[in-house]
C-alpha cells in the first residue's frame, strides 16, 4: 500500500486474467510444462486450504456431530437429535445473548463506520503532517485487545474509574457502568471502536487513492461542491471496499467475545448478573466450559454461524444499494 | 479483492463465511492448552519425575518448601510442582476435566477444589485408587466432613484433604476505630458473638460514616452468604443445594433461604460496598480500605494480603465469626488414572497431605491443615500472622473447625453455586428487585442444575 496520493493513480480494476508472460513458455511446451503450468497454481494455493480443511471443516463438521448429543465434557454421551436445537429456540437467556449482541454491534459498528468515512476523507487531503496522521490513526490497532479491554474497563470503573470522575464534577451520580443493559453496551461499544475505526479508516483511505481525479476535476469544472463531490463520487466508487468492511465488522460484532469478558472481570462468562451484556460467544463458551454442556454449546455455536451468515447477506444487499442508482 | 467481477465477489462471500466458521470454532474451544509434563519417561532404573498440580493466587497450596524438601530426600523420585493458574472455576476445572476426558495431559497429581469433588466423585473412571497404596490407613487422622469427601461414588478413596477453610472475620482496624468502635481483636469478636450484634455494629458503623464515597461495613453479598451458608448447612441435615440423593433443593433447603434472607437484609440495609467478590473493583477496594469487614476463611488471608500488599500491613487484622463455627472450601489431592506412575505419585500425596506437608504449606500460604497431627502441631496452633498485626490465626481457625460436620455437596454444586451468586450480585447492585430476588434466585440455580 502505498501512501502517496500526487503518484499517478493506478487503472480503476486491474484486469483480473491479465495474460502473464509465464503463458509464452507453455506454448507448445512438453507435457511436463503443461502440466507445470496447471497444476503449479493448485499447489501454490493448497497450504491454505489444507490448513483451513483441518483447523476450519474438521471442527465445523465435529461441532455439528456433538451437537446432537447430549455430550457433557468428561461425562456421559448420549445421542438426542435435534433435541439441543428445540431446546435453544425455546432459551430465552439464548435469545437475550443474540439481542445483546446484535445491539452491541448496531450502537459500535454504525457510528464507527460512519466515522471511518469521515477521517479517511479528512486524510485523503493535502493536510500538515499527513503521514502522521496516517499511522496514529492506526495505532490503537496494534494494541491488545485485552489490554485495551482492560483500560477501559477501569476507566469505566464504579468507584474508582475516571469516567464517573469526570462525570461527577458535573454532579452526575457513580455510574455501573455494567448494571444495565444500556451502559454496558455503549462501555463495550466504545473499546471496540476505539480500536477498529483506525483499521477502518485506512482501507477506506486505501479505496479512495485509488479514484481518479479527473472525476473530481470535471466534477469541480461542472460546479459540484465538495460535499455533493463526496456523495456522488467518494461513496459510489468506494462502494465494494465498503461491502468489504461491513463484512468485516458484521462478523466480528457478532462473534464478539473478548471485550464483554474482560468487562465482566470475572470470566464466569455470564455477562453481568442477568446477563446484561452476555453475547453468544460468551453464551457459547459459558455452556461448554461453565456448565460443562458441550452438546448445547455447540448447537449454539451453529445457531451462531447461521446468524452470521444471514447478517452478512443483509448487510450485503444494503450495502451494494449504497449509491447505486444506475 | 473485491474489485473484481461478480463472481469475485461471491468467492469473497465464501471466505468470509468460512473465516466466520474459523473464528466460531474457534470461539468453542476456549484456552485448550494442554501442558507439558507429567509423563517422565522413566526407564526402570531412572529417577521417577512426578508432576504436582494445584491452582490459587499468591502462594497457592504452598508447597514450594514442601517439594524442595521431599526431593532432597527422594532422589529417585522428584516432584515438580506447577500451579497453572489463579481461577479455579472457570480455568483450572474446565482445562482438568478436558484432560482428563482426552486421557492425557493431567499432573501425577491434581490439586481439586471442594466445589467440584461432588463431580469428581461421580467419574471414577478418571482417578486412580488410592487404598492399594496404604493411604486408606490415614482415615482417623482426618475430621469425617474432609475424608468422606474423598470417597467416590464406587465407594473408593481417591483423594487426600489438603487444607480447610475454617471461618474469621478479617476487619480494618483504622476503619473500626475511626467509626468509634473497638479495634482490638478480642474486644471485636466480643462485639459480634451472634448475627443480631453483628447487623448492629454494621448499623453503628455507617452511621459513622454516611455520605458517598465513605467506606462500607461489608464488601458485597458473597463472602457474608457463603460464612452464613457454612453455619446454616449443617443445622438442616448438613446438606446445601443438593440432598444426598442428588436432587436440587435449592429451594426447599431452610439453611439456603436464612443465608439469602440474611444478605438481602444486609443490603437492603445498604451496608454492603455493593462489590462481586474476586473482581479488579473488589480487589481495588481491599487496598484502598473501601470496606471494613470480611468473612474470612483461612485460605482468604492470603488473598487480603497479596491484594492489600506491603502498604496493608498491620492495618488488617482477623477476629472470630459470628455464630461460632464454619468451613468454606479446603481442597483435595487426587491421582488421575491417567498417572504412568501412580504408585509413586500416591506417596508423594500421603506425603503432602501428612503432617510434614500440611504444617509446611500452612506456614507458606495460610493453608490450614485438614489433618488433625496437621492441626495440632505446635507450628500451627501457635502460630501468628504477622499482616494481620501478629493474629494468633492457628487458634482462631483450629477454634473454627474443631466440630465441623460434613456438607454434602452435589455433583453440579459448583455451577449452581455461581449461578445463584451471581443473582447475588445483581440484587446487591440493583439490577435485579429485592422483590424478585429469590424467585430468580431459584430459577438461577434450577436452570445451572439442569
Amino acid at each position: 500500500m502505498t501512501l502517496n496520493v500526487d503518484a499517478p493513480a493506478p487503472a480503476r480494476r486491474p484486469g483480473p486474467r491479465r495474460p502473464s508472460g509465464h503463458r509464452s513458455a507453455g506454448r507448445g511446451g512438453s507435457g511436463f510444462a503443461r502440466f507445470d503450468l496447471r497444476a503449479t497454481p493448485y499447489f501454490l494455493v493448497s497450504p491454505y486450504f489444507l490448513l483451513f480443511a483441518i483447523f476450519g471443516v474438521f471442527p465445523l463438521g465435529y461441532t455439528l456431530w456433538v451437537s446432537l448429543y447430549d455430550w457433557e465434557l468428561a461425562g456421559d454421551k448420549s445421542f438426542i437429535g435435534l433435541d439441543n436445537y428445540i431446546a435453544l429456540i425455546t432459551d430465552g437467556s439464548f435469545w437475550n445473548a443474540v439481542v445483546n449482541t446484535l445491539g452491541i454491534f448496531v450502537i459500535s459498528t454504525i457510528p464507527q463506520l460512519i466515522l471511518a468515512l469521515v477521517i479517511s476523507n479528512a486524510l485523503n487531503k493535502r493536510i500538515r503532517g499527513r503521514l502522521f496522521f496516517r499511522l496514529g490513526i492506526l495505532l490503537p490497532l496494534v494494541t491488545s485487545v485485552v489490554a485495551v479491554a482492560v483500560v477501559f474497563t477501569q476507566l469505566y470503573g464504579r468507584d474508582y474509574g475516571m469516567i464517573n470522575w469526570f462525570l461527577g464534577l458535573f454532579g452526575v451520580d457513580a455510574i455501573e457502568w455494567q448494571n444495565q443493559s444500556w451502559s454496558a453496551w455503549l462501555a463495550i461499544s466504545t473499546m471496540i471502536d476505539w480500536r477498529w475505526t483506525g483499521y477502518n479508516a485506512i482501507i477506506l483511505l486505501a479505496a479512495m487513492q485509488t479514484i481518479p481525479k479527473d472525476l473530481y476535476e470535471a466534477a469541480s469544472l461542472d460546479g459540484a461542491s465538495p460535499r455533493r463531490q463526496f456523495w456522488q463520487i467518494t461513496v459510489p466508487m468506494l462502494r465494494p471496499t465498503l461491502v468489504f468492511v461491513v463484512f468485516i465488522s458484521t462478523i466480528g460484532g457478532l462473534t464478539l467475545f473478548t471485550e464483554p469478558v474482560m468487562f465482566e472481570g470475572n470470566p464466569t462468562m455470564a455477562g453481568g448478573a442477568t446477563g446484561q451484556y452476555q453475547t453468544v460467544a460468551m453464551f457459547i463458551v459459558k455452556e461448554a466450559f461453565r456448565d460443562f454442556d458441550m452438546g448445547y454449546a455447540s448447537a449454539a455455536a451453529w445457531l451462531l454461524f447461521a446468524l452470521i451468515l444471514i447478517g452478512t447477506l443483509i448487510n450485503y444487499s444494503f450495502t451494494r444499494r449504497i449509491g447505486g442508482k444506475k | 479483492m473485491l474489485n473484481s467481477k461478480r463472481h469475485g465477489k461471491l468467492a469473497a462471500v465464501a471466505v468470509m463465511a468460512a473465516t466466520a466458521l474459523a473464528i466460531t470454532s474457534c470461539g468453542s474451544s476456549d484456552s485448550a492448552t494442554p501442558s507439558a509434563g507429567s509423563t517422565g519417561s522413566a526407564a526402570a532404573a531412572e529417577p521417577v519425575t512426578i508432576t504436582v498440580h494445584t491452582f490459587g493466587g499468591g502462594a497457592n497450596f504452598g508447597y514450594k518448601k514442601a517439594v524442595e524438601t521431599w526431593n532432597a530426600a527422594h532422589p529417585n523420585i522428584q516432584v515438580k510442582y506447577q500451579n497453572l493458574t489463579d481461577r479455579f472455576e472457570d480455568v483450572y476445572l474446565p482445562q482438568l476435566l478436558q484432560k482428563l476426558q482426552a486421557g492425557s495431559g493431567t499432573g501425577d497429581i491434581v490439586g481439586i477444589d471442594e466445589g467440584a469433588m461432588g463431580l469428581m466423585k461421580a467419574r471414577p473412571q478418571f482417578f486412580a485408587d488410592l487404598a492399594p497404596y496404604g493411604l486408606d490407613s490415614r482415615k482417623s487422622d482426618f475430621p469425617a466432613a474432609k475424608w468422606d469427601n474423598g470417597i467416590n461414588k464406587d465407594g473408593k478413596l481417591f483423594a487426600l484433604g489438603t487444607d480447610i477453610g475454617g471461618m474469621g472475620m478479617c476487619y480494618r482496624k483504622d476503619l473500626l476505630e475511626k467509626a468509634g468502635l473497638p479495634s482490638e481483636r478480642d474486644e471485636v469478636t466480643k462485639l459480634w458473638p451472634d448475627w443480631a450484634s453483628f447487623m448492629e455494629t454494621g448499623k453503628k458503623f455507617q452511621a459513622a460514616n454516611p455520605g458517598k464515597g465513605a467506606p462500607k461495613f461489608l464488601d458485597g453479598p458473597n463472602t457474608l452468604y457463603n460464612v452464613v451458608l457454612s453455619q446454616e448447612a449443617p443445622k438442616n441435615g448438613n446438606i446445601a443445594y443438593f440432598d444426598t440423593g442428588n436432587q436440587l433443593v435449592i429451594d426447599k433447603n431452610p439453611a439456603i433461604k436464612t443465608s439469602f434472607d440474611t444478605v438481602k437484609s444486609y443490603s437492603e440495609a445498604g451496608l454492603t460496598a455493593k462489590l462481586a467478590s474476586f473482581t479488579p473493583e473488589w480487589n481495588a477496594a481491599i487496598k484502598k480500605g473501601g470496606f471494613a469487614v470480611m468473612g474470612c476463611p483461612a485460605w482468604m488471608l492470603g488473598v487480603i494480603s497479596g491484594n492489600a500488599g506491603d502498604e496493608g500491613k498491620g492495618k488488617w487484622d482477623v477476629a472470630g465469626v459470628p455464630g461460632g463455627a464454619g468451613n468454606w472450601g479446603g481442597s483435595y489431592l487426587a491421582v488421575p488414572a491417567q498417572s504412568k506412575h501412580p504408585k509413586e505419585a500416591a506417596e508423594v500425596l500421603n506425603y503432602l497431605t501428612g503432617k510434614e506437608g500440611h504444617v509446611m504449606a500452612f506456614q507458606e500460604a495460610q493453608a490450614f491443615p485438614s489433618s488433625l497431627s496437621g492441626q495440632q502441631d505446635p507450628a500451627v496452633a501457635d502460630m501468628k500472622n504477622e499482616f494481620f498485626s501478629d493474629a494468633p490465626t492457628g487458634k482462631i481457625f483450629g477454634d473454627s473447625v474443631k466440630d465441623l460436620l460434613p456438607v454434602f455437596l452435589g455433583e453440579k454444586h459448583a455451577q449452581v453455586k455461581t449461578a445463584a451468586e451471581k443473582v447475588l450480585e445483581g440484587m446487591d447492585k440493583g439490577s435485579i428487585p429485592y422483590g424478585e430476588a429469590w424467585t430468580k434466585f431459584i430459577e438461577a440455580g434450577t436452570k445451572a442444575a439442569g
